[in-house]
């Protein structure tokens, strides 16, 4: 009898006491499940053999100007185009203020490599590959590249300048080892 | 009672209502000891073996060419493939001790009588279910113990008279274990856990309709014979899981290929069998009583009877008291069962020679004596000792009480 007294349980005390041991249970019990699924999330990321797949070396030697190619990186097609003087000059010469997604173009070339243009060759809008990589392809009003599933317009600098495109063709992370040789990624 | 949405949901749904009928104040009897544990354990085991496996098999390749690389990449490559992988092949093992002790729990205390038979055999179905699912689990990562275990088990069913090798042809899809066999196993490897997630479920719908047996064998009379579910039993079952879990970690962290076997790190070879094989530890009893008899067809019949005998248990037991407590010829016999199981597994882990035939003859003849013989006839001829009036008077008259503490606090 004398452990019941010296410790009573009253109504007072008892409920927040069970509210508590309850708080601290399912809490324990959530960050048990969190560490639990994490794993089990993580999983589905990219593993270690794609990461490692995640850069592409490209040659340039044989691209000569107004030609482009398409390679394949992180299993996206990436334009790498060579302009002609005429290009850059066109791309140069437009006001920003025509530009929807303003940018210039001397953002999103290479000092010193002004010519060649990397761009993921995937439409900002919904995800068709735009026409326009080769000379023999629509390239639109612009001299860029064509979409053909919403007739999308990039120009030589792979700026969107005709809708419904929200948005320019990004640039892939991408270094110059030589003149003659790129590394995307 | 419920309000808000879960109280609109309820008037139209009842799961609020059905779960806090069997999970909150489901009345169970209020001696349990930790071994009630263990089914509430291997559930938690099911669902973690069900998670890790969907993903998995997501990275997974499931023919003879890529089947082994695959895991090897799941272990290396994959973000946290080693621990998923490892939670995996240990949370088998720790499935299948937390199913037996679930198994022999109610053996000992005599959970298959009645009412009870068609929960037990449900539950000896779940655990057949189990093994097959396990037993194409461990071919999966196409090692060498993989790609042997499968022939040996397979060819098993070359026993079987007349139609023998057109069943093992068909098993295989072909002339011997290949691509074609590991893609169905695969398959299969991904239906029957959720086949056994069915099972399990009306292993509970049986158990919350017939109630759940006690240490003392004797039926619930009154009210104060037992506790709601919650908080009592969900709060001990919790207390149980965290040790458990514990105790997987330690095997997953420190030691995961501790139930592992070193061959099955070499890829599967068809022209060369290894030189020691055995199954996993979980079979071993099995795979011992196949050896124990000299004869293809008798080995392996014995060695499926070792199963399917359990699902007439119900039957063979005559004795009309559940509890082994009290049961003072039975109760040491069923020791010396248990014995005689673990005896089998230790011969299982050895090469058939010398004292290790004997000795697995010895264990295969009490396995199947003490079922067949010693169960019907002991309980016409034994006298049981008296069973106690009702659950509450033993738990509060013996050592039950916290120290210090008389019976007159404690009745209500």
């Amino acid at each position: 009898m004398t452990g019941m007294q010296t410790a009573p349980i009253g109504p007072s005390d008892a409920v927040p006491r069970r509210d508590i041991l309850t708080l601290v249970a399912l809490t324990g019990a959530a960050i048990g499940v969190a560490g639990y699924a994490w794993p089990l999330i993580d999983f589905m990321n990219p593993s270690k053999d794609v990461l490692a797949l995640a850069s592409v070396e490209v040659p340039l030697e044989a691209i000569s100007p107004g030609m482009g190619i398409t390679v394949v990186w992180r299993g996206k097609p990436i334009f790498v185009r060579h302009r002609t003087d005429a290009e850059i000059q066109q791309a140069r010469n437009t006001p920003l203020d025509q530009l929807s997604d303003p940018q210039d173009d001397r953002a999103r070339v290479q000092p010193g490599h002004e010519q060649w243009i990397v761009v993921v060759g995937i439409c900002t809008h919904l995800g068709c590959i735009p026409l326009g990589n080769k000379p023999s392809e629509m390239r639109g009003n612009l001299g860029g590249w064509f979409c053909p599933c919403h007739g999308s317009q990039f120009d030589t600098s792979g700026r969107i300048r005709v809708p419904p495109a929200p948005s320019n063709l990004p640039i892939p992370p991408y270094t110059f080892e030589s003149d003659t040789k790129i590394r995307i990624g | 009672m419920t309000s808000g949405l879960a109280g609109w949901v309820d008037t139209r749904l009842p799961i609020v209502t059905l779960m806090r009928k069997e999970f909150g104040t489901f009345p169970v009897p209020k001696n349990f000891n930790y071994f009630w544990n263990f089914g509430a354990i291997s559930m938690l085991l099911m669902v973690v073996m069900i998670s890790t496996g969907v993903v998995l098999a997501m990275d997974y390749m499931p023919n003879a060419a890529e089947a082994f690389g695959s895991v090897q990449h799941i272990m290396r490559d994959v973000n946290y493939g080693w621990l998923v992988r490892y939670l995996h092949q240990n949370g088998a093992s720790m499935f299948f001790i937390a199913t037996y002790i679930h198994t022999f729990r109610g053996i000992y205390y005599g959970s298959y009588k009645s009412p009870r038979e068609l929960l037990w055999i449900l539950g000896v179905v779940t655990l057949l279910i189990m093994m097959s699912t396990a037993f194409m689990g461990y071919v999966l990562p196409w090692g060498q113990m993989s790609y042997w275990g499968a022939t040996v088990i397979t060819n098993m069913f070359a026993a079987i008279p007349f139609v023998g090798d057109a069943v093992v042809t068909w098993l295989w899809g072909g002339f011997g274990v290949d691509s074609p066999t590991l893609s169905r196993f695969y398959s299969l490897h991904y239906l029957l856990p959720f086949v056994l997630v069915a099972v399990v479920l009306l292993h509970i719908t049986a158990i919350h309709k017939v109630g759940s047996n006690n240490p003392l064998g004797i039926d619930v009379r009154s009210p104060q014979d037992t506790l709601p579910f919650h908080p009592y039993y969900t709060i001990k079952d919790c207390f149980g899981l965290c040790v458990y879990l514990a105790l997987f970690a330690v095997l997953v962290f420190f030691a995961p290929d501790l139930f592992g076997d070193p061959t099955n790190f070499i890829p599967a070879n068809p022209l060369q069998t290894p030189a020691d094989i055995q199954p996993e530890w979980y079979f071993l009893p099995f795979y011992a009583i196949l050896r124990a008899v000299p004869n293809k067809l008798g080995g392996v019949a014995l060695m499926f009877g070792a199963m399917a005998i359990l699902l007439a248990l119900p039957w063979l037991d005559t004795s009309p008291v559940r509890s082994a407590r009290f049961r003072p010829i039975y109760r040491p016999l069923f020791f010396v069962w248990l014995a005689s199981i673990v005896l089998l597994g230790a011969v299982g882990a050895h090469k058939p020679e010398g004292i290790w035939v004997i000795l697995g003859r010895i264990g295969t003849i009490y396995y199947f004596g003490h079922l067949l013989v010693v169960m019907p006839i002991l309980g016409r001829f034994e006298r049981p000792l008296p069973l106690p009036d009702s659950i509450s008077r033993p738990v509060i008259t013996r050592n039950a009480l916290p120290r210090g503490a008389s019976v007159a606090e404690i009745r209500p």
